[in-house]
């Protein structure tokens, strides 16, 4: 009995000077440094726009890799194919892979002795400190999450409620839309929300691609930091808070999503 | 619909699934593929129904090569051993499925799953979730499911397999009443020879990848084709080259010229009958039935020594098993 407990104390405890720690700090500091501050800074144009970016990063790296993890994972799990483990692998890179090193990768491919940087400033193209190479530094780092949600449901339903579809008449694209989405929907939320939070909390790649040009190219996680540079504490807190009342949304989501797998 | 299938391979891998089979199903038949596991008799059916892919051979389904058409073009209805209930459906839309695939009108499809709701008796559940289900009824609505788009041909894949053994009877005797009332060409998997006697018109016995026998449960009882299908249906005894069913056997007292000695293991009592489990004086092991008035006349006991005698006897040509 004794021991049960202080297994959860000490697991209680840990969670409590990792995680809620430094949180609680922020609140704390933003009420030191004064709200009037932080509420100025927020609603600096420039914050503004950092959000917005933040937001247009969002709206169009969280769809792509939807349907990228989706196809992905019906991939390697429903089918049979050369370099499959290969893929399967390559699905998890951005997680072994630090985000500085996804940024530096970009900066070099598209920078103006790169690969790929002379074609695209041939044709007026501007990818590196601009929203292009944003998108992809985005995109590259949040692509494992909705693939490693979805396998493991996919294998666990099987294939048998699919091939129930095609004997009773179901071609393919009416078996996805009607039997196999419908079973791994939850598993494509979840995975969507964690995207999504992924999404906003970038950094590292951004901020080497972006060159952090304020009102124009820098994301909110940037903000920050420039606020904090310029010894703006309160505004700097202010944004941060945002973000991580933000995150917290986002667990109240997953947590009030996830007993609800259960019962389909 | 006629199913003939037609110099049918296929492999897994290392492991010869089928080899060369051809089997002829009549329209209207109830028909079932008896085995033991690894004989690829699912594999067969999986075939039909064209859910595998035969590496060799052809499926005609009434006269007509389908062995390239996919699943959902062929007609058919089938049935999972798990059922492969659409787990995110109630009932009702699990067994609409097959019609609003088909765009059939709304007020149709309603009418025919109700229809089919009262036939496999699951009135009342109709806006229940697969999970809320036991399993004797999620397989119910499978079969309504399956039946719903009327198919020419039912496959059904050790569709019992799963059920206790009470339900398990149930459904054999609705499955045969259900044919008897459909007429549509029946075809089921099974491990139990006593569930392929009971409810099936034909029986095709598979081995490794083989067909060893084909017909009616009568005609594979009394004559099999040889040793595979003699000891695979029904129990059977050997002596020598010759194989003798449990009932065949008559058991004496006093030695005669034909009598082989044995001495008495084990007495099992089932009810009306008994089963005599003998060992013979070579060491080999044999049962005998017998009626209950005969082993009380007998007054048989453990360790006694008796003498049994072949009244029917059956001799395979060497190498037809």
């Amino acid at each position: 009995m004794l021991k049960k407990y202080a297994v959860r104390f000490a697991a209680l405890g840990y969670l409590l000077v990792v995680l809620l720690g430094p949180l609680s700090m922020l609140f704390w500091r933003v009420y030191v440094e004064g709200a009037g501050k932080a509420w100025t800074a927020l609603t600096d144009p420039d914050t503004i726009h950092a959000f917005k970016v933040t937001l247009e990063l969002v709206a169009i790296a969280v769809p792509l890799n939807t349907l990228f993890g989706i196809v992905v994972a019906l991939a390697i799990v429903r089918r049979r194919f050369l370099g499959k483990g290969l893929l399967n692998a390559f699905v998890d890179l951005p997680l072994a892979l630090s985000p500085v090193v996804v940024g530096l990768s970009l900066y070099l491919l598209y920078g103006r002795t790169g690969w790929f940087g002379p074609w695209f400033s041939g044709h007026g193209i501007q990818v590196l400190f601009a929203l292009p190479s944003m998108v992809l530094a985005t995109i590259f780092v949040s692509v494992p999450f909705v693939a490693r949600e979805v396998v493991p449901t996919l294998r666990e339903i099987g294939d048998e409620q699919e091939q129930a579809a095609h004997t009773l008449g179901a071609s393919g694209w009416q078996t996805f839309w009607r039997i196999t989405l419908p079973s791994i929907r939850w598993a494509v939320i979840y995975g969507v929300i964690v995207t999504t939070a992924r999404c906003l909390g970038e950094y590292g790649a951004v901020a080497i691609v972006s060159g952090s040009i304020q009102g124009k190219t820098e994301t909110a996680t940037l903000r920050v930091q420039e606020e904090y540079e310029n010894l703006n504490l309160a505004g700097s807190y202010g944004i941060s808070l945002v973000l991580a009342a933000i995150a917290i949304i986002v667990l109240i989501l997953m947590t009030t999503l996830r007993p609800k797998e259960g019962v389909s | 619909m006629s199913i003939q299938v037609r110099h049918v391979s296929k492999r897994f891998g290392n492991f010869q699934a089928l080899e060369d089979v051809s089997i002829d199903v009549d329209g209207g038949s109830l028909t079932a593929l008896l085995g033991p596991s690894g004989s690829g008799k699912s594999t067969l059916l999986r075939i039909i129904a064209g859910l595998e892919q035969p590496d060799a051979g052809e499926i005609l389904l009434a006269g007509e090569d389908a062995t390239d058409s996919p699943p959902q073009k062929r007609g058919v209805g089938f049935v999972f051993q798990h059922y492969a209930a659409f787990k995110h459906m109630t009932v009702r839309d699990n067994i609409a499925f097959g019609l609003k695939i088909r765009k059939r009108p709304a007020a149709e499809t309603k009418a025919r799953v109700e229809q089919l709701i009262e036939l496999v008796q699951l009135q009342g559940f109709g806006h229940r979730y697969p999970a809320q289900l036991s399993g004797g009824q999620r397989q119910r609505m499978a079969l309504a499911r399956a039946l719903a788009p009327e198919p020419k041909v039912l496959l059904l894949d050790e569709p019992f397999g799963a059920l206790d053994a009470r339900v398990r009877a149930e459904l054999r005797l609705w499955l045969r009443r259900l044919h008897e009332e459909t007429q549509t060409t029946t075809v089921f998997v099974t491990h139990d020879q006593e569930e392929a006697m009971e409810v099936a018109d034909t029986i095709v016995v598979m081995n490794k990848g083989r067909v060893e026998q084909v017909a009616g449960p009568r005609e594979l009882y009394d004559s099999p084709a040889n040793a595979f299908v003699m000891s695979f249906v029904g129990q059977a005894n050997r002596f020598g080259n010759a194989w003798v069913r449990p009932h065949d056997l008559e058991i004496v007292l006093e030695p005669n010229g034909s009598t082989r000695e044995a001495q008495v293991e084990r007495i099992v009592h089932l009810g009306f009958e008994v089963r005599a489990e003998l060992i013979r004086d070579d060491g080999e092991g044999f049962s005998v039935q017998l009626t209950r008035d005969q082993a009380e006349t007998l007054e048989l006991e453990r360790g006694q020594i008796v003498y049994a005698r072949p009244v029917k006897e059956t001799v395979f040509e060497p190498g037809s098993a």
